[in-house]
């Protein structure tokens, strides 16, 4: 995974609450098995039309947003279906940081796991940051995450929260796979305990 | 110790090791596995150099992309039968249990968990869907995961996770005529919203939730998710060990006993802290269905379109606008009466029997209207032997339904099964976003007897007045 230190870089404004996975990645593009590719298609019923040009209103297909690796917008960002194609298409796409005012769990977890940095910020400072990237290339966000903030083009700072494990991970470009095998002695233990108190647990097995 | 919830409890026996910073390594019980957010996993898997940790606490199945209709053949589209190529291929690789395409224990992965006993009491449950959910209705806690996490699990049979807030929904009292689990969540979902539940696991309870049997429950837990929650989940009962009793997979004999002596404990004690609490009365709900592309845009048969200048909040004043115009509706227009030109029976929600029955007791002498296409999926090759045993496949084919196999089909339209344009469809499925049938396809999501009351009527209408 890409580490994820410091960004600076041009945001595009979506003002738009809900914007579920399926718009982020429709469906009918899940059928890859590969995690890479996806950019082309995501937001794909607001990038192109039915005929499958593009919608040259849509943001992402403006200048310099066409280029933006941070994308702001309204409350409960990436609900609906726990596809992980939704970061990766996101990704693919050249995004690295998500801003908005509340995200749906799983899309936030899954953010963390492929280098995209979320950050939850107030309805207010999230409107205030859609200004600054309405001014396009002249007005590039800084996303520090050592220092949690953001850094508006007028220089001033808009702290952020964030999980110190998952900074951690983020700024080193950690596997949590790796990471958790470190501790394989006490899942070891733990099954011989589960074994012992509830012996009666199934497995399973098809002929 | 102080009194904990359901949820408490099956959190803390599942425990392997808390982190430092409070994220816990959670044991996974059961992993269930399918075709479309799996493959990746697999393949890290391969690159890594690792194996699954528990292949015989795993079980595969394909259902998302399978064709539902004749299965002799080979799959036309390409990249489903390669996504289907892929995890047969996989399974094999990695010594994982499978349930084939062509067996009769294929299904949709949420029905096939429950209905094979795979998923038990007390149990910790994932799958790379959002809508394993479902599987909280046994009593257990079940959640859906990225595909990340998938190879998280298949190489540690833990997950990395921090709990949840508790949440329970109480319903009390006894439905109306009519009324069935979907209805029940419907209302739930339109009075607490598509982001009621974040960061909460919910449990639902009261004695109209006690009352419904399992596939009432997996109806309600399955749409958990649409009421933003990681997770729903109803307190094991004697109606739950009862369902369990004598599945395939579940403990047999004196370890059922024990099974069960264990499982009693796990219901929320007396006093135990909830962080959000919720009480509807069962008596006020009606048929409801949705009018928008939102789950949270719910209304009573009885009721009109709402209007969207009444909305206070300018953002939602314009998404309702958006609402109205992608669902070819007015605003105060009767919900009753708007014509459907398609009618899906199936999804995780409701593809069970006894969803089926609900369906053959409305279609039973009548007719599917001209120009309607009705559909019916079953949830699994199981849930389709048990309908036609029961005579229920005649019905639906008298009245001019169609009578398909089993898997997910047109809830998302990953395979054939889709909408066109501007269709107009009740579908008895769990999300009616944009697209999501099939592109600019119309989704009203209602129980299977409204679906059913819609087929042969053509229109929406209210269940009530055909039974
Ligand atoms: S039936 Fe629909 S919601 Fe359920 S698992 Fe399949 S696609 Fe997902």
């Amino acid at each position: 995974m890409e580490k994820f230190t410091s960004l600076s870089a041009v945001a595009a404004a979506l003002p738009e609450a809900n914007i579920d996975t399926d718009k982020i990645i429709p469906a009918r593009f899940l059928k890859t098995t590969k995690r890479t590719g996806l950019g082309k298609h995501a937001f794909d019923s607001m990038r192109y039309h039915p005929d499958g040009t593009e919608n040259p209103d849509f943001v992402l297909n403006q200048l310099p947003w066409r280029h933006a690796e941070i994308l702001i917008t309204h409350d409960n960002l990436g609900c609906g279906s726990s596809r992980e194609h939704a970061p990766w298409a996101l990704l693919d796409f050249g995004i690295r940081c998500v801003i908005a005012p509340s995200f749906a769990d799983i899309f936030f977890n899954n953010c963390f796991k492929n280098g995209i940095l979320p950050i939850c910020l107030p309805r207010e400072l999230c409107d205030a940051l859609m200004e600054d990237a309405r001014m396009g290339s002249n007005a590039r966000l800084t996303v520090d995450l050592p220092r949690q903030v953001v850094i508006r083009p007028d220089g001033k700072e808009i702290p952020f929260e964030i999980d110190p494990f998952r900074k951690h991970m983020l700024i080193e470009g950690l596997d949590d796979i790796g990471q958790t095998l470190l501790h394989e002695k006490r899942i070891d233990t733990y099954e011989e305990q589960v074994a012992h108190d509830r012996p009666w647990v199934p497995t399973i097995s098809i002929d | 110790m102080a009194p904990r919830t359901l949820f408490d409890k099956i959190w803390d026996h599942h425990v392997v090791e808390t982190l430092p910073d409070g994220t816990s390594i959670l044991y996974i019980d059961r992993h269930l596995v399918h075709e479309v957010t799996s493959p990746q996993a697999f393949e890290g898997l391969r690159l890594a150099g690792r194996r699954l940790r528990h292949p015989e606490k795993t079980v595969a199945v394909v259902d998302h992309n399978v064709p539902t209709s004749d299965r002799s053949q080979p799959i036309e589209e390409e990249d489903s039968r390669n996504q289907i190529e892929t995890l047969e291929r996989n399974v094999k690789e990695f010594g994982v249990p499978y349930f084939p395409l062509l067996s009769s224990s294929q299904g949709i992965v949420h029905v096939v968990g429950p209905e094979q006993g795979i998923s038990l009491p007390g149990m910790t449950i994932v799958c790379g869907d959002s809508h394993t959910s479902t599987h909280g209705a046994m009593g257990s806690l079940a959640f859906g995961i990225g595909t990340s996490e998938v190879e998280h699990v298949m190489a540690t049979q833990t997950i990395l996770q921090r709990p949840a807030r508790n949440m329970r929904v109480t319903v009390e009292g006894t439905p109306g005529n009519g009324v069935s689990a979907k209805d029940i969540m419907l209302a739930i979902i339109g009075h607490i919203g598509t982001a009621g539940g974040t960061g909460h696991v919910i449990e639902f309870a009261g004695s109209a939730i006690r009352g419904l049997d399992m596939a009432g429950r997996m109806t309600i837990c399955n749409m958990s998710i649409e009421a933003g929650a990681r997770a729903g989940m109803v307190a094991p009962d004697d109606v739950t060990f009862e369902y369990v009793r004598n599945r395939p997979f579940a403990p047999k004999g004196d370890d059922f006993d024990k099974a069960v002596a264990y499982w009693r404990t796990l219901a929320s004690d007396e006093g135990a802290h909830f962080d959000k609490e919720i009480t509807l009365r069962a008596e006020d709900i009606a048929p409801s269905l949705t009018w928008g592309t939102s789950p949270e845009t719910v209304v009573s048969i009885t009721g009109t379109v709402p209007d969207p200048e009444q909305e206070t909040d300018e953002a939602v004043k314009v998404q309702r606008r958006r609402m109205l115009e992608y669902m070819g509706l007015e605003a105060g227009q009767t919900i009753a009466g708007v014509p459907v030109d398609v009618v899906f029976i199936g999804s995780c929600t409701n593809s069970r029997i006894e969803d089926l029955r609900a369906v053959a007791h409305v279609a039973a002498g009548r007719k599917v209207a001209e120009g309607v296409r009705a559909m019916i999926v079953p949830g699994s090759g199981l849930v389709k032997q048990q309908a036609e045993q029961e005579g229920l496949d005649k019905i639906f084919l008298d009245a001019g339904f169609e009578w398909r196999e089993a898997g997910c089909s047109m809830c998302l339209g990953m395979n054939p099964d889709r909408l066109t344009p501007q269709q107009r469809c009740a579908s008895t499925s769990n999300r009616n976003f944009e697209g999501r049938q099939g592109p600019a396809g119309r989704t009203h999501l209602l129980s299977p007897a409204m679906a059913a009351a819609a087929a042969v009527t053509g229109c929406l209408t209210d269940v009530r007045e055909l039974i």
